[in-house]
């Protein structure tokens, strides 16, 4: 067995910097997360309206945000900002915003999605039962659109934990970043330490983007 | 008849217009219909059957004229809408239940949200008419798991529950297979002989033939004929409405001719 070099994890307190770097990178992406979902929310519901000019602004922002690569955010959320505005941001506060920006742009757009995907006719068969506007969207097409909504912005949401790695260019310690640290702290002692490491940054991520996968997709058999 | 003639008028449809855009659908038209009638209208594809419908559900608003239940105007606009609606049940041809809720639950939503009742109340009524159209076993089934015939008998269930003074069907057999025709439309020949007050538009002839107080006959945007079933099926006034019912009588032919040969 070749030396993977996983004995540089159980040295000192490199396993808790490694679960601290996952801890940094999750909490951005959840913190975009929990504000982006009712933003999106929101957005997607003025999308899928009728005000032609809203509409308008909503589909330039959301292209704009799909067009760039997130790193380009990035650097244009921190290095750049921070210079033009003279602004004392931290890394990890760019980071959630341009997150933010970016998770609810996508959640707009799939909750448009999935407003326009219900039928006409159930919009009609509501209204000849008398219910109002109001009562349409609550007990009808909500529910139905939360249905095939749900198992999308899941898969929206491990994709924005998965994405969080960037953040390490624009200078956040997250998990990826402890990883280099410490393979190039041991370069010396433990030269194969980078597959260990890494191999362990690939277990952290998939631990915690599984449970939420399958989570998707057990919701998606249910409500087929 | 004689009862029905006299009987006062539900629903009154005063000289209106419908359009979209350049294209006029309803032109100026004018049609009563009393307490406890049965009105089939028939008329060739795109002549406007379902937009006749929708028009009495406010669905779709109207250029002109006006359109009155128990006296009370009906359109898209006014605040007393919902309230109007509920007097009026409209059974579609595309099978329209809410695919996320139960067949008890689509039948429950609206009298429980829209009428609050109590839900014990609405849950006992649903249950009787379930079972007289044969699926009291079907209340905690899917949608997607019902036949086509199935939901539709639901939807008018459905309807029904809301006490409608008023039944609008519109065209409720036509997706269906030939076999379950037949167990719609005699749900709907129950409701006729309960002495319920219907519009219904079908292009089953027979079925009107046995339903009808009177067949209207539309075409054009305007009503052409308006008489009972039997005088518009064996001695039609226009040529139109002959022209019509040829092409049913083309089909009866064409069906019985391998016996014939
Ligand atoms: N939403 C709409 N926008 C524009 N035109 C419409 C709309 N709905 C119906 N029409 C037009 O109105 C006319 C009447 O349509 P309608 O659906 O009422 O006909 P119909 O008599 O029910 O026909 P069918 O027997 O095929 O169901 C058609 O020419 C149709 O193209
Ligand atoms: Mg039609």
């Amino acid at each position: 067995m070749p030396d993977l070099g996983l004995n540089v994890l159980l040295q000192g307190k490199n396993m808790a910097r490694l679960l601290g770097g996952l801890w940094v990178a999750l909490r951005i992406s959840l913190i975009a997360v929990v504000i982006s979902i009712p933003l999106g929310i929101l957005l997607g519901i003025l999308m899928a309206g009728k005000n032609p000019v809203i509409k308008a602004i909503l589909r330039v922002y959301l292209e704009f945000i799909r067009i760039m690569p997130q790193m380009v955010l990035l650097f244009l959320g921190f290095f750049g900002t921070t210079r033009a505005f003279g602004w004392d941001l931290s890394a990890e506060f760019a980071a959630i915003i341009v997150f933010t920006l970016w998770g609810t742009a996508e959640m707009s757009d799939l909750v448009r999605g999935a407003i326009i995907s219900i039928p006409k006719h159930q919009y009609e068969s509501s209204q000849a039962l008398g219910l109002s506007k109001r009562q349409t969207y609550l007990y009808v097409i909500l529910p139905q659109a939360t249905r095939r909504l749900i198992p999308l912005s899941i898969n929206l949401i491990t994709r924005m934990i998965k994405t969080t790695s960037l953040v390490l260019m624009i200078g956040v310690v997250e998990v990826l970043k402890v990883a280099q640290q410490i393979i190039e702290a041991n370069r010396m002692v433990s030269p194969n330490a980078a597959f260990g490491i890494y191999l362990t940054v690939f277990v952290l991520y998939f631990l915690a983007c599984w449970p939420i996968s399958l989570l998707a997709r057990h919701l998606e058999k249910k409500w087929r | 008849m004689a009862v029905k003639i006299l009987a006062e008028t539900l629903l009154s449809i005063e000289h209106i217009t419908k359009s979209f855009g350049d294209n006029t659908v309803l032109d100026d038209l004018s049609l009563a219909v009393h307490k406890g009638e049965v009105i089939v209208v028939v008329g060739p594809s795109g002549c406007g059957k379902s937009t006749l419908l929708r028009c009495i559900n406010a669905l779709e608003p109207i250029q002109a004229g006006e359109i009155r239940l128990d006296g009370e105007i009906i359109e898209p606009n006014s605040k007393n809408i919902t309230e109007l609606r509920q007097k009026v049940g409209m059974v579609f041809q595309s099978y329209d239940l809410f695919p996320h809720l139960s067949v008890l639950d689509n039948i429950l939503l609206a009298p429980c949200k829209v009428q609050k009742r109590a839900k014990a109340e609405v849950t006992a009524e649903a249950m009787t008419l379930l079972e007289r159209v044969g699926l009291k076993d079907k209340a905690k089934s899917f949608p997607r798991e019902l036949s086509g015939g199935q939901k539709q008998r639901v939807a008018i269930v459905r309807a029904l529950c809301m006490h409608p003074e008023m039944l609008l069907f519109d065209e409720v057999t036509a997706a269906l297979d030939p076999e379950m025709v037949r167990e719609v439309l005699d749900v709907i020949l129950q409701l006729a002989a309960q002495g319920r007050t219907m519009l219904i538009v079908t292009h089953e002839m027979q079925f009107a033939r046995a339903i009808a107080d009177r067949v209207i006959f539309l075409d054009g945007g305007k009503i052409l004929e308006d008489a009972p079933p039997e005088e518009f099926f064996t001695n039609p006034k226009t040529d139109r409405a002959r022209q019509f019912l040829h092409i049913f009588e083309f089909e009866a032919v064409k069906h019985h001719e391998p016996q014939e040969l």
